[in-house]
Formats: C-alpha cells, sequence, structure tokens
C-alpha cells in the first residue's frame, strides 16, 4: 500500500499536447530529417540576400557554361558552376527557395482559406448548396491538375501568379472534401449540440466550435499541399507557362537546360536536385504529421 | 447487378456535363473575343466582326451558344483547329495512340515493380528491405518527373549512349501508320530492326511516366497488404498449416488488391497529366505534347476539344474502375 501513495502526483497529468505531439514525431527519423531541411530552406529564403555569392541575375560573359569547383575548369568563385549566359547557378538556387517557398505559402494559404470555407459550409448547411459545391468540386477532380493549370494559365496568360492562382484552384477539392467529411464526422457529436443549446449561432458554429476540431487533416494536407504547389510550380515553369525568365526559378531554369544536356550536366542537375529535395523534406513532414496527429496512427 | 452498373453510369453524367461547361466557358473567359484572336495583331474592321462573330455563332445568347455546343460535342464535332485547319477530334485520334502507347508501357512498369515490391516489403514490415523501398517510392513520389527525364536521358542516352534520345522510332525506317501503336505496327511491317527501335525510344520515356504510379502503387500495396494480414483470416489460414507463400499470395494479396485496383485507376489522370512533360522532353509525338503546343499557339479550339476528352476519358476510366470495384467485392454493389 505503501508504494501506491508513492507515485507522485504530477505523473497522471496528461503531458502538454505539443510535448506529446513532439514525441510521436519525433519518432519518425525521415519526418525530422524532413522538418530541418523545411529550416533550412525557410533560412535560405530569408536570407538569400546576404548568403547568395552573387546576385542571380548578373551575366559573366568570361565565365559562360563553367563546370563546377571541383571538375577541371571550375573556380572557387563560381560553386555549382554558371549557365549559359554566365550566371552564377548556386546563387539562382537559393534565390529560387525563395520563389519556391513562396509559391508554396500563397498557395497553401489560398486553397486552405478557400477550402474551408466551402468545406465547412457545405458540410454544416448541406442541401442543394453542397450538392452544388462537391458536385463542383468532383468536375475539378475529374482533371488531371497539371492540364486544368495549363487550362487556365492558356486563359490568364503566361505568369508567375497566375500560375499560383490555378495551383491554388487546382488543389482546392483536396481541402474543401477534406473538411466536409470532417465537418460531417463531428457534426453530430454532444459537445455540438450543447454548444447549439447554448444558443451558439452559425457562425460560431462553424468556425469556433467545430473548426478547430477539425484542423488535424487539414495541418497534415496543408503540409503536402506545400510539396504539390513546389512540384507543379516548377513544372509549369518548366513548360514555360508559369515563371518567365530571367526569373531564378527552378522549373524555368531547367527549361532551357534541355539543350546543354549532352555538353553541361550541372545546368541539367542542380535546379532538379533542389527541387527533389524540397518536395521531399515536404512530403517527409506530412508524413510524420499524419503519424504523429492522426490518434489511429499512434503505436 | 445491372442497376449498380446504371446508378453508376447516372452518377457520372453531371461531371461530363460540368467538363462540358468549363471546356465551354473556356473560350468565353479569355481576354477579347475569338474573332479578334483569330484576326491577330492586324485588327480587324468592325463590319467584318461583326460578320465573323455571326458566322461563329457567337452573337448568340449563352444559352443557345451553349446548346450548339454540345449537340456539336455528341455528334463528335468538337470544332476544327485554327492552326491546321484539321478537325479537331481527327487531330487528337491521331494522337492519341502515340499516348496511349506509352501509358499502357510506363502503367505495366509501375505495376510490374511496384506490386511485388509493396507486397515484399508488407510482408517484411521494419526491415533494412522495407525501409529501402519506402525511402525510394517516397523519392520517386516527389521526383519532378521533367528533370528525371533530363537524368535519364543524361546517363541512358548521351553517358552510355544506349538509348536513343528522342522520338518513337529511328529516322532510317519509315513505318506506315496502321494501328497507330508504333510496337505493332512495326511487328507487323517486313523492315528488320524496326521493331528493336521502337522498343528501345519507348523505355525511357516509360520508366519516367512510370515512377509517380510505381511509387504509389508501392506505398498503397504495402500498407494495405499490412492492413490485410492482420485480419483473422489470415491468422486462420496459418493455423491451418498452410504455407507462407500461398498465405501471402492467395490469402492475402487477392484481398489487398482491391485497394490498389482502386489506386492504379486512379492513376490515369496522374499519366495523363505527366504525358504533358515526358512527351514534351522525349519529343514524344502524342497528344500531351499537342495541347501544349496549341496552348502555346492559342489554338483555343484545339486545347477545348483535348481538354474534354481527357477529362471525359478520366471520367469514364474512374467508372469502369468503381464498376470493377463492385465486380470484385460484392460487399459495395449493395450498400449505398
Amino acid at each position: 500500500m505503501s508504494e501506491m501513495t508513492a507515485i507522485p502526483l504530477e505523473n497522471s497529468a496528461p503531458p502538454h499536447p505539443l510535448k506529446e505531439f513532439w514525441k510521436y514525431f519525433s519518432e519518425n527519423k525521415g519526418a525530422v530529417v524532413g522538418l530541418y531541411i523545411i529550416v533550412i530552406a525557410i533560412f535560405l529564403a530569408v536570407f538569400a540576400d546576404y548568403i547568395a555569392p552573387h546576385s542571380p541575375f548578373d551575366q559573366y560573359r568570361d565565365a559562360i557554361l563553367q563546370p563546377p569547383v571541383w571538375m577541371d575548369g571550375g573556380s572557387s568563385k563560381f560553386l555549382l558552376g554558371t549557365d549559359a549566359v554566365g550566371r552564377d547557378i548556386l546563387s539562382r538556387l537559393i534565390h529560387g527557395a525563395r520563389l519556391s517557398l513562396f509559391v508554396g505559402v500563397i498557395v497553401v494559404t489560398l486553397s486552405l482559406a478557400a477550402g474551408i470555407i466551402f468545406g465547412v459550409t457545405s458540410g454544416y448547411f448541406g442541401g442543394v448548396y453542397e450538392i452544388l459545391i462537391m458536385r463542383l468540386m468532383d468536375i475539378i477532380l475529374a482533371l488531371p491538375s497539371l492540364l486544368l493549370a495549363l487550362a487556365i494559365v492558356a486563359i490568364l496568360g503566361p505568369s508567375l501568379q497566375n500560375a499560383i492562382l490555378s495551383i491554388a484552384v487546382v488543389v482546392l477539392p483536396h481541402y474543401v472534401r477534406l473538411t466536409r467529411a470532417s465537418v460531417l464526422s463531428e457534426k453530430n457529436k454532444d459537445y455540438v449540440t450543447a454548444s447549439r443549446v447554448c444558443g451558439s449561432g452559425p457562425f460560431r458554429m462553424m468556425f469556433a466550435v467545430l473548426l478547430p476540431n477539425c484542423m488535424a487533416p487539414l495541418i497534415v494536407q496543408a503540409t503536402l499541399g506545400f510539396s504539390t504547389a513546389i512540384l507543379d510550380a516548377a513544372a509549369l515553369g518548366f513548360l514555360g507557362m508559369g515563371a518567365q525568365p530571367p526569373t531564378p526559378e527552378w522549373g524555368a531554369m531547367l527549361a532551357n537546360a534541355l539543350q546543354f544536356v549532352q555538353s553541361a550536366w550541372w545546368v541539367v542537375t542542380f535546379p532538379g536536385l533542389a527541387i527533389l529535395i524540397t518536395v521531399l523534406a515536404f512530403n517527409l513532414a506530412g508524413d510524420g504529421l499524419r503519424d504523429a496527429l492522426d490518434p489511429k496512427m499512434k503505436r | 447487378m445491372v442497376q449498380f452498373f446504371f446508378r453508376r453510369f447516372f452518377h457520372v453524367f453531371p461531371a461530363f456535363i460540368g467538363v462540358t461547361l468549363l471546356t465551354f466557358s473556356l473560350i468565353h473567359l479569355i481576354p477579347g473575343d475569338a474573332v479578334e484572336l483569330r484576326a491577330g495583331e492586324r485588327g480587324i474592321d468592325p463590319v467584318r466582326h461583326a460578320e465573323m462573330k455571326a458566322e461563329m455563332g457567337l452573337d448568340k445568347p449563352l444559352h443557345i451558344q451553349y446548346f450548339r455546343y454540345i449537340t456539336n460535342v455528341f455528334k463528335g464535332d468538337l470544332g476544327k483547329s485554327y492552326v491546321t485547319k484539321k478537325p479537331v477530334l481527327e487531330e487528337f485520334l491521331t494522337l492519341f495512340p502515340a499516348t496511349l502507347e506509352l501509358s499502357l508501357c510506363a502503367m505495366m512498369f509501375a505495376v510490374l515493380f511496384g506490386l511485388p515490391a509493396g507486397v515484399i516489403a508488407g510482408v517484411k514490415r521494419g526491415t533494412p528491405f522495407d525501409h529501402t523501398i519506402m525511402t525510394v517510392s517516397l523519392t520517386g513520389y516527389s521526383m519532378p518527373i521533367f528533370w528525371w527525364g533530363l537524368l535519364m536521358i543524361l546517363f541512358f542516352s548521351v553517358f552510355l549512349g544506349w538509348t536513343p534520345v528522342s522520338g518513337r522510332l529511328s529516322a532510317l525506317f519509315w513505318i506506315e501508320p496502321q494501328t497507330g501503336f508504333m510496337l505493332i505496327d512495326t511487328l507487323r511491317s517486313d523492315e528488320p530492326g524496326a521493331f528493336k527501335s521502337a522498343l528501345s525510344h519507348l523505355i525511357l520515356p516509360s520508366i519516367v511516366l512510370g515512377t509517380i504510379p510505381l511509387a504509389v502503387i508501392a506505398r498503397m500495396t504495402r500498407s494495405s497488404m499490412l492492413e490485410v494480414l492482420k485480419e483473422d483470416y489470415v491468422r486462420t489460414a496459418r493455423a491451418k498449416g498452410l504455407s507462407d507463400r500461398r498465405v501471402i499470395l492467395v490469402h492475402a494479396l487477392r484481398n489487398a488488391l482491391i485497394p490498389v485496383i482502386t489506386v492504379i485507376g486512379l492513376q490515369t489522370g496522374v499519366l495523363l497529366a505527366g504525358a504533358i512533360l515526358t512527351e514534351t522532353i522525349f519529343a514524344w509525338p502524342g497528344v500531351g505534347k499537342w495541347i501544349l503546343e496549341s496552348i502555346g499557339r492559342r489554338d483555343y479550339p484545339a486545347i477545348q476539344g483535348g481538354i474534354l476528352i481527357i477529362a471525359t476519358l478520366i471520367i469514364f476510366v474512374n467508372l469502369g474502375v468503381d464498376i470493377l470495384y463492385g465486380i470484385i467485392n460484392p460487399r459495395i454493389r449493395y450498400t449505398h
């Protein structure tokens, strides 16, 4: 008996949610690596002006297609070599990180905000409004994302802004469906009924009572949404339908690299590697988040 | 079963109408109107402008225009390309076999490697083998395939010289298209070496296009296997003393395949979008490259028609998957 009373009281209190979250998240090594890469990418993007050794637009006419530093003919002035007009590839990649993360942030913010509004209202009100919204989302889903994005860009004209807008539209259905599904599963729970009995109005019900309990899948989807946004923006840039030259966007950098495949591999390799690493980091972190936030997955 | 089929079929109809509305509004959303667009920078005098508008039926109210558009669509008339002046449907159909051939090969590659990889990873959960497969497939899933294609060309075509860089067939051969599928056409022709040339042109694009589906299938198969291996009937099968092989391949895999088939169906859209990038990189004369070029040329009837056909295709593939799903799993037929 005496042993039982010796158990300290603090142990019975549940751990802080953030602490608990980190415990589960850090179990997944890949997710932690992904998170580190994201932090580094954010750091590079924010301080690009100070970190990049050169301006991303300066053309060094005496150093055209110079190979990276470790190869014959490379110089420490251009660590990853130069492109066809003598611009430093490393500097362009660092500035490209800023652009790619910017695209990710804007796309995710736009589609998340619109997706939450459409999803919560259609789940809450139901009826004809819900059918209309969901059918519209079905149509968007029926089209391959890149094709629809291309169609929107075809209407609006190729530019980075229009690429962002079109990607936001293309990924919207995922957020709408996810939010609606969570709202539907939460809607009939006791705490919601209790809040209704207390006299909460529709606005309060939707955004203060229901929404916070639907956030977990949305956070995961938003993280994964970053990778989709970055990948699609790069694809549009590559096809000449996104960021226009001389913008140091990773996809656009690859667009005219096609003709140097045979002569200068570094022009082709590094921008793609940057895309792959960033996208992979967000996917890893997103997977880890899903494991940490989804109670069903907790071991 | 018949009832299930029809219910699904009618579910598809609104989606199709929605897509036609979308492609119809495409032409009305562009800045300026179709007549100005065709006149180009030279401009056009107002009288001729009005005449042409009447000729193209653009002076009618929108709902009448839409009605006319959709009647034409059902008659198979998708308009004529501004550039080549040929019917859009005809252009699409000549190029489509190339895309279909590429997509089928890509899908074959993805299933052939993705399915076993997923099964083994699921069975050997937690082993280094599992971790490797999962890491590789997540990398494949994150792959910018336009860059992946360039890397493949860089390594296999330029560095090793194993495969050709682009196109469908070496310029040494001329094969009269019969089926439009280069593999079949070259096999039927008497030209020695033509089939080998067609095959070697197909390998790299198929791998590149199949990479993302491969990753998705491997991941899906693994998680589906994990789910099924926990089931009671698998334990029962083991308890009966069946061999591991039989338990995994017959009792577990067959049930694990159901969600995998859905995922394979859903990859059709991914393939067709990926075809735009893959065909551009490998100069593959298919519909993906054609749509991209049409966008570049502002050839709106071609864009409209291309999007409409592809979306319709995807809708029907999804319908097919749904029905297949009902055939495999009777539980689905009777719920809902």
